[in-house]
């Protein structure tokens, strides 16, 4: 009886909240969902009742394949390259504060707030700080005179160099690459470890990737109809480098739990077995670390995916070299008033961003259940 | 006797008046994105629509930053969401007509225009910006020039260089300014290399040509517009290498310092160096049609119109009164540093360069300016910034002039 009452109470204190998020989240993203099929848009797209089209995948292959997005895919590159350098260089100088710290050196305190206190800030500021510091014309490249030695030349967010650049078209072919050698170590693995029946399939997929590689790959037809070259933008170095500054002490204040959760007795046991310090850290605290490196990466990763308001501080809504998807739907959406593009790149920021977060929150819950 | 009769019914004439003026009460929302500077001309024409309405509350909903771009989104969602503000800022032409007007969220405002009489008071050509054949839909506050260039006499005189005339007399001087160690050109970031874009595609195509483009008449990807990109292209080789981080001010505080000797920009930096900076107008700068524009007045306008549904609707009328009214104009164009859209304000209290300015806008030919919302709608000023950045990074003209073209026959412009 009482725990029927329990569970109706349960019920009634969790409904309230099921159905706001069901409404502000989930009905939401089904709309947005929706919208990025539509044709809104088209004409007179603020109207009270607009007329609104069922268009299908319209709008993406659009921006994937329509000759005047190579502005998106060009954003989709950088947002590739900003995690992958403002991810593991928060977590690299994050884990050096730390490791740092954990040394106990004098003044621990001071320097944990110290290094802490550019996650209090919001990005809008840490962008207008960070604008003034990169301006080619002051800030860092001006730090050299003080010392009488001639300015930095560095352009910062202004450079409009490339590198990495490669043709949007071939694609699927480097995709096919990677996977290509991914299999190909996974099938390496299988026969070191003695176990060549675990080779048979990722050898055979390898095999199959290769073969399309290298005969399939011609039979596609080209998306469009010249090359579009994209690559690594050098201007993004100035934005990694104030994300950073922002997100380098929430890592550190991560790594530093870790490495003090860590029992004294475990360092002990292996410094009697003649670890170095060196050897300490890489061989012992490191693996113990993991869980902390994964969380952290998928909070950086998915932070970083929607970096909006750092670009719009520090380049503003049209700088093409360090460009966002979300920088582009807001322009798109709320100056182009292309209500339906803009809620397509919603939804390509949101599959991104889930493929970050879902394999985490699986593998959470099973880690859970498991105990 | 009858003297008393006259004078009650005098005074109750005169306080009816005052009456029917203060009958007014309640709240009045003024949306724009009128801060820092400019927001001062924004308060003095708030301060004159208090005195004359003391009952209404005038709320200042002002949304700072982006040159507008933050504002315009807040408004749409509002508009969207069924919340329109009482009266908002727009620019007179397509950003009107091809956002608001085809959407039906506003007032015809033809009888306010016959009753105030401002159907004579405003130029007939600025008129037919804000209208469509079914009405007027807004009341113009101002004029901008667009197509300015920007000097310190004194510095050109160091430099032994004249003011040109024409682009290829610009790039006769600017390898020697070049060599001085001086830019011939000062840019700052996306949307001021449009706006430069705008004034050199003015001296190419002509005010014909440029009306030309935007009936869908003149294709993009016409020789004579490749030719404006070519230029344009030769152009910017003169130009900072910096300039995607510099804002307008800071691209104008380059002439101003004698780093670079020219700047393109719309006359709001010369209230910037007249109000801001403290220089005076034709003495400490000077200024001059953008080269190849002699006698064509590429002009925006700010406008505030009456939203369908707007909340305080006579309090808005009233301010709209305001809006189009002498007193209101010379209130707040003096401190806003334009000149005011009627043809008959008082020129003595503007500075030299307004009255100058105001002279040509009398005597001039007459166009749209493209980047501040005149003569393209919304969508296609969206795509010209990304057409704007394709020719930045690969100035390829015939790239820019084909994706140009791509986003004019998307957004209704070509046909």
């Amino acid at each position: 009886m009482k725990n029927r009452r329990d569970r109706l109470i349960a019920v009634l204190v969790i409904t309230p909240s099921v159905i706001l998020l069901g409404i502000f989240v989930y009905w939401f993203i089904w709309r947005t969902f929706y919208i990025s099929m539509t044709d809104w848009g088209k004409e007179a797209p603020l109207a009270v009742r607009p007329v609104i089209r069922f268009v299908g995948l319209q709008n993406y292959k659009e921006l994937f394949s329509g000759i005047l997005n190579g502005r998106f895919r060009q954003d989709l590159v950088n947002t590739f390259f900003f995690t992958v350098l403002f991810v593991s260089g928060s977590l690299g100088l994050g884990l050096l504060l730390a490791i740092l710290l954990d040394r106990e050196p004098r003044g621990e305190g001071f320097f944990r707030t110290l290094f802490l206190f550019p996650m209090s800030l919001s990005f809008i500021i840490t962008g207008t700080i960070w604008r003034w510091l990169l301006a080619p014309r002051g800030g860092i490249n001006v730090l050299p005179k003080l010392f009488g030695l001639p300015p930095f030349k560095f352009e910062w967010t202004s450079s409009r160099t490339q590198i990495f650049s490669f043709n949007w078209q071939d694609l699927p072919r480097l995709t096919a690459l990677v996977v290509a050698a991914v299999l190909a170590y996974l099938t390496w693995r299988a026969v070191r470890k003695g176990r060549p029946q675990r080779a048979i399939v990722p050898g055979l997929c390898t095999a199959g990737v290769v073969a399309w590689y290298v005969w399939g790959s011609q039979l596609v037809p080209p998306a469009l109809p010249y090359p579009e070259i994209h690559g690594f933008n050098l201007a993004i170095v100035g934005i990694i480098i104030a994300a950073i500054w922002q997100f380098s002490g929430y890592t550190m204040a991560l790594y530093l739990a870790g490495l003090r959760g860590i029992p004294t007795e475990v360092r002990e046991a292996a410094r009697i077995d003649g670890c170095n310090e060196l050897q300490l850290y890489r061989r012992v605290a490191l693996p113990m670390l993991k869980p902390i490196t994964l969380s952290a990466v998928i909070i950086l990763g998915h932070i970083s995916l929607k970096t909006f308001d750092l670009v719009f501080a520090m380049t503003g809504p049209d700088h093409a070299s360090t460009d966002m998807p979300s920088v582009l739907m807001f322009v798109k959406t709320f100056r182009g008033n292309q209500f339906a593009e803009g809620a397509g790149i919603a939804v390509v920021l949101f599959i991104l961003v889930a493929m970050v977060v879902i394999p985490y929150l699986a593998w959470s819950l099973r880690e859970r259940s498991s105990l | 006797m009858r003297k008393i009769v006259t004078a009650v019914v005098v005074v109750l004439s005169l306080g009816g008046l005052v009456w029917a003026q203060g009958s007014l009460s309640g709240e009045l929302e003024i949306f724009s994105w009128w801060a820092g500077d400019e927001g001062v001309a924004l308060q003095a024409l708030i301060d004159l629509y208090e005195s004359l309405y003391p009952g209404v509350q005038v709320i200042n909903a002002t949304v700072a930053g982006g040159a507008g771009i933050n504002a315009k989104a807040v408004l749409k969602t509002r508009m969207l969401g069924g919340n329109p503000p009482d009266s908002f800022q727009v620019h007179a032409g397509q950003e009107l007509i091809g956002t608001w007007v085809i959407a039906h969220r506003m007032e015809d405002l033809t009888w306010l225009f016959q009753q105030e009489g401002w159907l004579d008071a405003f130029p007939s050509g600025l008129i037919d910006l804000i209208s469509t054949e079914e009405g007027i839909w807004s009341v113009p506050l101002n004029i901008h020039r667009s197509n300015v260039l920007w000097y310190i006499p004194e510095n050109l005189e160091k430099w032994g260089v004249q003011v040109p005339a024409t682009w290829e007399e610009f790039l006769q001087i600017a390898p020697v300014l070049q060599e001085k160690g001086v830019i011939p050109l000062a840019l700052g970031r996306n949307w001021t290399a449009s706006h430069l874009w705008e004034s050199v595609a003015l001296s190419v195509l002509g005010p014909d040509g440029w009306e030309a483009l935007w009936k869908g008449e003149l294709s993009f990807t016409d020789p004579k517009v490749i030719e404006v990109w070519d230029l344009f292209g030769r152009i910017l080789e003169y130009t900072n290498e910096d300039a995607p981080s510099l804002s307008w001010q800071q691209a104008v505080d380059m002439v101003v310092n004698g780093t670079a000797a020219f700047n393109v920009m719309g006359d709001w930096a010369a209230g910037y160096m007249f109000a801001t900076l403290g220089l005076e107008p034709g003495v400490d700068f000077g200024w001059t049609p953008s080269p190849g524009t002699a006698g064509i007045f590429m002009m925006l306008s700010d406008s505030f119109g009456l939203p369908v549904g707007a909340p305080h609707r006579d309090n808005a009328i009233a301010w709209l009164k305001v809006v189009g009214s002498r007193e209101g104009q010379d209130t707040f164009n003096p401190l806003k540093g334009s000149i005011a859209a009627r043809v008959d304000s008082d020129l003595t209290k503007y500075n030299t360069y307004l009255q100058s300015a105001a002279a040509d806008w009398r005597s001039n030919t007459i166009v749209g300016s493209l980047v501040h919302g005149v003569v393209a709608n919304e969508r296609f000023m969206d795509g010209f910034a990304t057409v704007m950045e394709i020719f930045l990074a690969g100035r390829n003209s015939q790239q820019a002039a084909m994706a140009a073209e791509a986003i004019a026959i998307q957004s209704g412009i070509a046909k």
